[in-house]
């Protein structure tokens, strides 16, 4: 029997990869179409009704709360991967042209630390940063830039959004870096013998072969902030709660477990469809190259 | 020049509210805001006292390392498959393996949570923490294995058989070898990983919280955040020295298949 599954290598091969391949069909591929599943039913207080009906979705549609946060969420999703992404490009690049080869993986250590951190108290200490008191204000106040705290850089989407691009900085530098570094550097040379800038040799030569870095950043960024409900629920304060906070209230605390489950499946739609069309527009960028 | 100043300034950023922690961990008044009044001890004697505290860090401990093993295990098999191997549907079945990576958690711990309350109606314990911890520890760890069994010839374990070595005892002794640096790093960003997790363990944690969760339910009261820093502190400290030890091996790693570094985790 361990002889015959052994004999080829493609069945080694296969025989390799089945342990975590299987524990991501049980764990991931099959928890998913569960929540799939569950969307479709639905649930009183304790007592859970299998009939198939699309009840949670009609409620979704029809309350306005539902889409207002969707909404909401996308856009604080889609600001985050701006600001992340057009911080992040001038230190990918820095990294990648100007730091000695032997201190590259010394800078993206540093780059890469604080994101492993505590995410939870990284969190709390930007609400100490823009509180009310806080770092910002205290030290404005004492310089005497401004006469009374500034507000609107707590409890609101702003924090939510400060915070957010702070968490996913480092996600955003490592793909662009790779891409970077896959730059041939004598095509760079050979557009500056040709008679472009160095500006011109940057839009036009280093910026295009830079894409596929700034795509994988920019999904890298925006499909994960959309199921963050920590920064929201310390930050955004009443006006500022985004579509994770809503699940994690229907399924902690309302006990309506099917309408979570329909939610967690409208916005991972909502995420997929435009990271596809956020691919598809920039696939002349992508192709040929892998 | 002005790029390098970005690049400080930016470092400054990502390091900013980090660099705050042991100042208020020692900052003897009870609101977190400045001014800082005084030195104290105080908190870090606190977090010796507290016994709710120490059964969230056994809790915690317990978890991270089991899903730092298991999640390596699983690793070694995906990256060694996927750098030594070539089978039908090999860029699907690796991609769903490293989907975690990009699905937002969120997905991650609903999905789990329904399948263990609702359909095996299991109730929730330690294990289920485990169980979706090394679903999203897994792609890390492949990500950085991948960098030491990527730039290893195979034709050195062949060599070997042909000496007479079994497949199992060629991997044992020629291969194992060489990824080990690649193996303790990957233990040790898992460990870390699972060790800080917060949004999945809310879900899927059973009676016994975690430490995250724990320190969630001090962050309501105001009274007990100067703690929090000083557990912060001791935190961050930790996950430092971990992950340069982690930077170390698999920087070990690279240099002994004679691999260039390419930088990076991930």
């Amino acid at each position: 029997m361990w002889g015959k599954l052994t004999a080829t290598e493609t069945r080694r091969g296969l025989l390799m990869v089945s342990p975590p391949f299987i524990y991501a069909i049980l764990m991931l591929a099959f928890p998913i179409g569960a929540i799939f599943l569950f969307s479709f039913w639905t649930q009183d207080f304790m007592t859970l009704d299998t009939t198939f009906t699309l009840q949670n979705y009609r409620e979704i549609w029809e309350q306005p709360i539902f889409g207002a946060l969707l909404q909401r969420s996308i856009f604080v999703s889609g600001c985050v991967t701006i600001v992340t992404v057009i911080l992040a490009f001038p230190v990918a690049y820095f990294v990648s042209f100007h730091v000695k080869s032997e201190r590259k993986s010394l800078w993206l250590f540093l780059i890469t630390i604080p994101f492993w951190t505590s995410y939870l108290i990284r969190v709390f200490l930007w609400k100490v940063i823009l509180g009310y008191n806080g770092v910002i204000n205290s030290g404005l106040l004492g310089l005497g830039v401004i006469d009374e705290p500034l507000t609107f850089i707590l409890y609101n989407v702003n924090a939510v959004i400060i915070t957010l691009a702070h968490a996913f900085a480092p996600f955003a530098i490592l793909p662009i870096f790779v891409a970077l570094e896959k730059i041939d550097r004598a095509l760079l040379e050979a557009s500056q013998d040709l008679g472009e800038s160095k500006l011109t040799t940057f839009f036009r030569v280093t910026l295009p072969l830079a894409m596929p870095g700034v795509v994988a950043a920019v999904l890298i960024v925006f499909i994960p902030t959309i199921g963050d409900y920590v920064t929201p629920e310390l930050m955004g304060g009443a006006g500022g709660k985004l579509i994770a906070n809503m699940i994690q209230t229907q399924f902690l605390a309302l006990n309506n477990a099917p309408l979570g489950a329909a939610l967690a499946i409208v916005a991972m739609v909502c995420v997929s469809a435009i990271s596809l069309l956020f691919v598809f527009v920039n696939r002349r960028w992508l192709r040929g190259r892998s | 020049m002005s790029l390098r100043i970005y690049a400080i300034a930016y470092l400054v950023f990502l390091y900013a509210p980090i660099a705050l922690l042991p100042m208020f961990a020692f900052n003897d008044a009870t609101i977190i805001a400045f001014p800082l009044s005084g030195f104290t001890t105080e908190w870090f004697n606190e977090l010796l006292t507290t016994k709710a505290l120490h059964n969230a860090v056994r809790n915690s401990l317990y978890i991270a390392v089991i899903t730092a093993l298991l999640s390596t295990t699983l690793g070694v098999c995906a990256a060694r498959a996927g750098a030594m191997y070539n089978f039908p549907l090999k860029r699907g079945i690796l991609g769903l393996v490293m989907l975690p990576l990009v699905l937002p958690e969120i997905i991650v711990a609903v999905s789990l949570l329904i399948v263990a309350v609702q359909i095996l109606d299991m109730g929730l314990s330690n294990w289920t923490v485990i169980a979706a911890h090394v679903l999203i520890c897994t792609p890390f760890c492949i990500a950085i294995l991948n960098g030491a069994f990527q730039n290893l010839d195979p034709s050195m374990e062949e060599a070997a058989m042909d000496l007479g070595e079994t497949r199992w005892s060629a991997f044992r002794l020629v291969t194992f070898p060489l990824v080990m640096p690649g193996i303790i790093s990957s233990l040790l960003i898992a460990f870390t990983i699972s060790l800080d997790e917060f949004i999945i363990a809310f879900f899927l944690t059973g009676a016994n919280p975690t430490m995250p969760v724990y320190i969630w339910g001090l962050l309501r009261f105001p009274a007990s955040l100067p703690v929090v820093m000083a557990l912060g502190t001791i935190l961050v400290a930790l996950s430092v020295i971990l992950l340069t030890i982690a930077e170390i091996f698999r920087r070990r790693g690279l240099a002994r298949v004679g691999a260039k570094d390419k930088g990076g985790f991930l």
